[in-house]
């Protein structure tokens, strides 16, 4: 069993915060952490590999700081990792980074199964998932909860996906991608053996002449269809808050009522 | 790996752009504008730049003449024979654009049985709808909803295309977007179009609704964006509307598709967040699974459901599925009722934009104050079952 785990390395946005002055997105000193949603693909990898024997793999895009990501992955029990860097690839959306990653797993060749988090949480677009999939025309399987049954010799899966009615059960063909939310599993945390492997590991890195069957053309700024034009702040919510008092919550309770018809929302 | 050039002999070194930088990565240095690896190429600092001494490299220049792509295009999506009130209301923003632009509304109808949705369509705006009716669409897939589609786009050429950003509509645009190499912007919570370039506007939140970002896709066609549920006021049908309805067959046949859908999973008391109306919430206030009786009740009084912080979903107290917030749902009710919850950025991100906000907490100081419109400080297991009886007595239930 090969499987194959994209992850991102991402700014803890529990620490972004907004310059009140000047209104601009302090990243200084803001923490870099593994994506959230791909600790649990990550998780999940391991999982089948205790289960079936074979190989994790993790790959990423990014900075080459983005091997701190990486290393973290080793550390949580992966078997390798691939970390793509190049300025070539600078200024990728979710098109050309799905491109790319896409074109370094067919480098990688044999694959069993690709897994990643359903949505990055500084872009939370969940659209590098389903990219990579049609890049390499492989089942898509999103949003998955729990996978029921896998059997890599017949090549089969099932999977339940978590839509906004319930649980769809589906059942294909490997290989497939899979994206998962946060109820597949509870990551691991590293061990000190993993941590010492992973210091000692030293990630090989990619660039755009690594992946020779890359268009030049369709990678960074110049594959990515979409630009972004204006970053701004939230408007803030309109108005004062009304704080409640009272003698006893329920008078508190009488006056929010009265409010609340007002505003008919009940 | 900062894509901006900044030509170091016409800067000025006036730091107009270190401030308008919304990733801070500029500084200066020795008097000269300085870029560091935070640059998202966003080009906020071309504009402010006084002498033109920023630049980005080019871009991509797309694939084919773009003037040949015509008209706006929405997808119905339908569960169970039902069109999701998420794609009329991605219909009467398909409508107000279409009509910006001087041009026509097309709805994308794919299921089995679902002539009535087409129809439907029309009353909600559609100028022409594109009915694919076949036993193999009936249940959502992936493959041959994304492969009709893609045929649909490279035959009739839409400049706009729209989807609602539910699972279905996010998995699908995926796809799709990638199939035809067009761009995609998820999620976005504003459309307009730009008076001078006609091009699509596409407004959406970033790093966890921190931050808004517009997003223009100038060089391919269709110009594609998934829409958040409830963002957009659901429009009226007009059962006088007409329109063309163009029957198409299904690209693919039961046979070439791999995946099967074998069953649908609804567990007692599951709760559709995205469509409720009135959300009352729970946090690590509620001190236990006990803890989100009263707030049931309360639920249950006003006809809404319950949903949870992460904080309580992770003690174990309430199952994922209620959770709001970053890693939860994004909700955007009328009424949002926050009971115990401190208001992290992380759950403000997923409820921030609900139209009414009441918070009840025992912190006067807990953030979720800050974006409250009504505040109750005190104990919930007084104040919830005290709302509760005032509001059985008022809507008299």
């Amino acid at each position: 069993m090969h499987a194959i785990v994209c992850i991102k390395q991402v700014p803890d946005t529990t620490d972004v915060k907004v310059n009140p002055e000047t209104g601009t997105l302090i990243r200084e000193g803001v923490p870099s952490i593994v994506n959230p949603f791909d600790t649990y693909a990550i998780e999940e990898a391991l999982r089948l590999r205790e289960k079936f024997g074979g190989k994790v793999t993790v790959i990423s895009m990014g900075p080459p700081q983005a091997k701190e990501a990486l290393k973290e992955a080793i550390a949580m029990g992966a078997d390798e990792a691939i970390l793509l860097s190049d300025r070539a690839f600078a200024g990728s959306d979710t098109w050309a980074t799905a491109y790319t990653l896409a074109n370094a797993i067919r480098k990688i060749g044999d694959f069993d199964i690709i897994l990643c988090g359903k949505q990055a949480i500084d872009g939370d677009t969940g659209q590098v998932g389903p990219g990579i999939a049609r890049q390499l025309d492989i089942e898509q399987l999103t949003y998955v909860f729990k996978i029921q049954e896998i059997d890599f010799q017949a090549k089969r899966i099932r999977v339940e996906r978590l839509l906004e009615e319930g649980r769809e059960v589906v059942e294909t063909r490997l290989p497939a991608l899979l994206t998962v939310v946060k109820d597949i599993n509870q990551p691991r945390y590293p061990t000190i053996m993993g941590i010492r492997r992973a210091t000692r590991t030293e990630i090989p890195v990619w660039t755009a002449a690594d992946l020779p069957d890359a268009k030049p053309e369709l990678l960074g700024l110049k594959g990515s269809p979409t630009q972004v034009v204006r970053v701004f702040n939230p408007p803030p919510r309109s108005g004062q808050i009304v704080m409640i008092e009272g003698e006893s919550p329920q008078e508190q309770a009488a006056k929010l009522a009265d409010l609340l018809l007002k505003e008919k929302v009940i | 790996m900062a894509l901006l050039i900044i030509d170091t002999e016409t800067c000025i070194g006036c730091a107009a752009c270190v401030a308008a930088c919304p990733f801070g990565a500029l500084r200066m240095e020795n008097d000269k504008a300085v870029v560091d690896d935070k640059c998202t190429a966003c080009g906020a600092c071309l504009e402010v730049c006084p002498v033109e001494a920023l630049s980005l490299p080019e871009r991509g220049k797309g694939a084919e003449d773009i003037s040949a792509y015509q008209g706006v295009w929405v997808w119905v999506e339908q569960f169970r024979g039902e069109a999701c009130s998420i794609s009329w209301e991605m219909m009467g923003q398909g409508r107000r654009i279409a009509d910006s632009l001087g041009t026509t509304l097309t709805a994308c109808v794919l299921g089995h049985n679902v002539e009535g949705i087409a129809q439907q369509a029309i009353y909600y705006g559609a100028d022409r709808v594109f009915l694919v009716d076949d036993p193999s669409l009936g249940v959502y897939r992936t493959a041959p909803y994304a492969k009709q589609l893609v045929h649909l786009v490279r035959q009739y050429k839409p400049e706009i295309f729209l989807l609602g950003a539910s699972a279905r509509g996010r998995d699908l645009a995926g796809a799709v977007a990638t199939e035809v190499h067009t761009g995609l912007t998820a999620d976005c919570t504003g459309l307009d179009i730009d008076p001078e370039t006609k091009l699509l506007r596409q407004t959406r939140p970033a790093f966890g609704g921190n931050i808004m970002a517009t997003i223009i896709c100038p060089n391919y066609r269709p110009q594609m964006a998934t829409v958040r549920h409830r963002v957009f006021e659901m429009p009226e049908p007009d059962s006088s509307r007409q329109g063309q309805i163009v029957r198409v067959p299904p690209v693919m046949t039961e046979d070439q598709i791999a995946a099967k859908v074998v069953d649908f999973i609804v567990e007692e008391g599951e709760v559709n967040l995205a469509d409720a109306k009135i959300i009352v919430s729970g946090g690590r206030g509620v001190r236990g699974p006990e803890g989100f009786k009263p707030l049931r009740e309360l639920a249950e009084v006003l006809g809404g459901a319950v949903g949870s912080s992460r904080a309580a979903v992770d003690a174990g107290w309430i199952p994922y599925a209620h959770q709001v917030g970053q890693t939860g749902r994004t909700v955007r009710p009328d009424l949002y009722i926050a009971c115990g919850i401190s208001g992290a950025i992380q759950h403000l991100a997923g409820m921030g934009t609900s139209k009414v906000i009441v918070a009840i907490n025992k912190d006067p100081e807990a953030p979720i104050f800050k974006v409250a419109n009504y505040g109750i400080v005190g104990d919930l297991f007084q104040v919830v079952p005290a709302l509760t009886e005032e509001l059985r007595k008022r809507l008299r239930k």
